[in-house]
């Protein structure tokens, strides 16, 4: 057993505490892990992670920030080009992607057009040399646990894209790997099937207790259904942590940008004092919790939730300002306000009832505020 | 909306497109079903008749029939290796490798470089080696090296529009490079694969000009036809054989378009069975959902 790359990683700056108990080697570790792609492209940069047995663990960020490379490593249809990745205290470099104990569901879900359904989910098995007979039980089984066992004989372009996601989730699952790699399994369905599968997934991933790494740029889907997720841009971890610290607790302008529905103040300290620095943006001026030097260039955030909207004229000189109301987006059980403080757009998220009171109408002049607990520093 | 004269001058300019490509054929037809003293030209005599196809059974022909045995097997062997090189080049171009693009550029040339003087130029070489020139040597050498070009822009169609996320799958699951090949990507693109070796069968049953000088003592068929037309009286069961070759060549065709359209339509009946799928509404989600 090869206990320094799973300590280390354990130690690691950006692996957050994983859920669940591991001890020594077990869970995957990645461990300094960089990618340069020939021609020198750094496609991931220093990647330190470590994923607990049965966690589910969502990489997410914009394209080309690394994360499918990332997926692709750890699935060994890549190599990294420097770093360790191990599971359970067993080093995976230089494993052929056949002999890793972790599958992949492609993009697109790369199924065998010319092959039925149960043949497309036995020949994992078959590859194992598992007789016939005994694959196609186990294939069947799988297809049941997925619903779909009327469809055993058809060929997979006879079935909706749901159903091929299905196929592809259980031509994974009949082989028991011990962690599921899933490469933005959405991206092909509409929006309500989206929905209904993200649960499905869910409450499938919780039942077998496997391992799941998901890849998607979509932050509500992220958001929805990780244990933990992993904010990747430029080929570097940007944060690592629950839906609850990524949404409330973002790290970084980036991050803070990325998961949307934030506000974010850039600028310098103007005062320092009592452990309270005021930031002065372009237009607003924010008073954080903080211990920043004078003239330090620095940035804050308010999330749009817990902004405060008023229709009364006037505004306090320090977390407040007066804003036009452009466009107030209905989301069902809260209202998005899109604000315009001089140019500056704002955000601000207000529930039905809350709106109702306020009575703003598009084009009006509001006041926004909030409260020195809601602001938080960013990293730049 | 067209022009009445535009109409006119499309419809002009297809007539005659359409004489030039039918009209020696028709032509050759006709005189191929005259009498027993049917001429080389018109008008044609004895209408109609099939004289000149029993001809072509007659012992003195026995020439044309041999040649035609050769075409055939020649074709074939040029089909069967078009094929496999065509496969394995697309399979290699599917990366960029070293010196790929010239290496593109040279499998092609043999498309622009004239064929009389590859002909010409191999006899001169052969004969300076001091080695003979054969059907199944020479011939077969530049006849591969025509179709070559066809059957592998055939196949680099295929693999651009193919998605290599299959094979990946297929590997993560345990398949080994051979078993991949065998169980997903030949399955996958074999009707490339069959069509590339159509273009070598055809090409080679056409060749005339490559095959010219390098042949050596035995006949193809265009070489024999060729050999009959040169002589001084031309009898009309060239006309017949020339029908034959040519009804061979559009049963070729019609393989072809009824192996790619068998296998077009399997897809198109298939993706009206999956929208028929997809409105049903589907039960089996949320019991996969709420199940277990």
């Amino acid at each position: 057993m090869s206990t320094t790359p799973a300590s280390q990683a354990t130690a690691g700056a950006a692996s957050a505490a994983p859920v669940g108990s591991s001890g020594g080697g077990s869970g995957l570790h990645l461990d300094g892990v960089y990618r340069v792609f020939p021609g020198g492209v750094v496609a991931v940069e220093d990647v330190n992670l470590h994923i607990a047995n049965g966690e589910y663990v969502v990489f997410l960020g914009p394209s080309g920030c690394g994360k499918t490379t990332t997926l692709r490593m750890i699935g060994g249809h890549d190599e990294p080009s420097q770093g360790t990745i191990s599971l359970d205290g067993e080093i995976l470099n230089g494993v052929t992607p056949a002999k890793r104990p972790v599958t992949t569901v492609f993009q697109h879900f790369a199924l065998f057009p010319h092959r039925n359904v149960l043949q497309n989910v036995a020949f994992g098995l078959k590859m194992r040399g598992i007789g016939k007979v005994e694959r196609e039980k186990q294939a069947r089984d799988a297809i049941d646990l997925v619903g779909l066992g009327q469809m055993a004989n058809r060929k997979p372009r006879e079935l909706s894209s749901g159903q091929q996601q299905r196929v592809a989730l259980s031509r994974v699952l009949v082989t028991r790997p011990k962690a599921i790699l899933l490469d933005e399994p959405f991206g092909d369905l509409d929006r309500l099937l989206q929905l209904r599968m993200r649960v499905e997934l869910r409450a499938l991933q919780r039942d077998l207790g496997i391992t799941f790494i998901h890849v998607t740029h979509n932050q509500e889907e992220a958001l929805s259904m990780a244990d933990r997720i992993v904010v990747m841009d430029d080929g570097r971890l940007q944060q690592v942590g629950t839906p609850t610290d990524l949404a409330r607790h973002p790290k970084n302008v980036f991050v803070a940008k990325f998961m949307g529905d934030n506000n974010t103040i850039r600028g310098p300290v103007v005062e320092s004092r009592d452990g309270v620095v005021t930031v002065q943006g372009k237009l607003l001026r924010g008073a954080v919790r903080g211990d920043l030097p004078v003239g330090q260039e620095t940035a804050m955030t308010i999330r749009a939730s817990a902004v405060q909207v008023s229709t009364s004229p006037e505004a306090a000189a320090v977390n407040a300002g007066r804003a036009r109301l452009n466009f107030a987006e209905y989301l069902g059980d809260s209202v998005k306000l899109h604000l315009d403080v001089q140019g500056e757009p704002f955000l601000a998220k207000v529930d039905e009832a809350r709106y109702a009171e306020i009575r703003a109408f598009e084009g009006q002049d509001v006041t926004v505020s909030w409260n020195l607990e809601d602001g938080q520093l960013l990293e730049l | 909306m067209v022009s009445r004269r535009t109409k006119w001058l499309l419809g002009i300019f297809f007539g005659l497109f359409t004489l030039f490509l039918y009209g020696p054929m028709l032509a050759m037809a006709v005189l191929s079903l005259q009498g027993p003293f049917g001429s080389q030209t018109f008008p044609a005599r004895g209408l109609v008749s099939g004289h000149w196809y029993s001809e072509l059974f007659a012992d003195s022909l026995q020439g044309v029939r041999d040649a035609t045995g050769v075409s055939i097997r020649l074709s074939l062997i040029v089909a069967a290796i078009t094929a496999l090189l065509s496969m394995s080049l697309g399979m290699a171009f599917r990366r960029r490798f070293r010196g790929s693009g010239i290496l593109f550029y040279g499998i092609l040339l043999s498309l622009m470089t004239p064929g009389i003087l590859i002909s010409l130029g191999l006899s001169l070489l052969s004969y300076y080696v001091g080695l003979d020139t054969g059907i199944y040597t020479t011939a077969l050498g530049v006849q591969v090296v025509w179709a070559l070009p066809f059957g592998f822009l055939v196949m680099t169609a295929v693999f651009n529009r193919y998605d290599a996320r299959a094979e990946e799958a297929a590997r993560d699951l345990g398949a080994s490079s051979i078993v991949t090949f065998r169980e997903v990507t030949l399955p996958i693109v074999w009707t490339g694969v069959f069509g590339a070796g159509l273009f070598g069968f055809t090409l080679a049953w056409n060749e005339f000009e490559r095959t010219f000088l390098v042949a050596g003592p035995t006949q193809t068929l265009p070489l024999e036809i060729f050999r009959i037309t040169s002589a001084s009286v031309l009898r009309p069961y060239v006309y017949s054989l020339g029908v034959l070759t040519t009804l061979f060549s559009f049963v070729l065709i019609a393989v072809f378009m009824l192996v790619s359209r068998a296998s077009q339509r399997r897809a198109e009946s298939a993706a009206v069975k999956a929208d028929e799928a997809a409105a049903l509404p589907d039960a089996a989600v949320a019991a996969a959902a709420a199940g277990d």
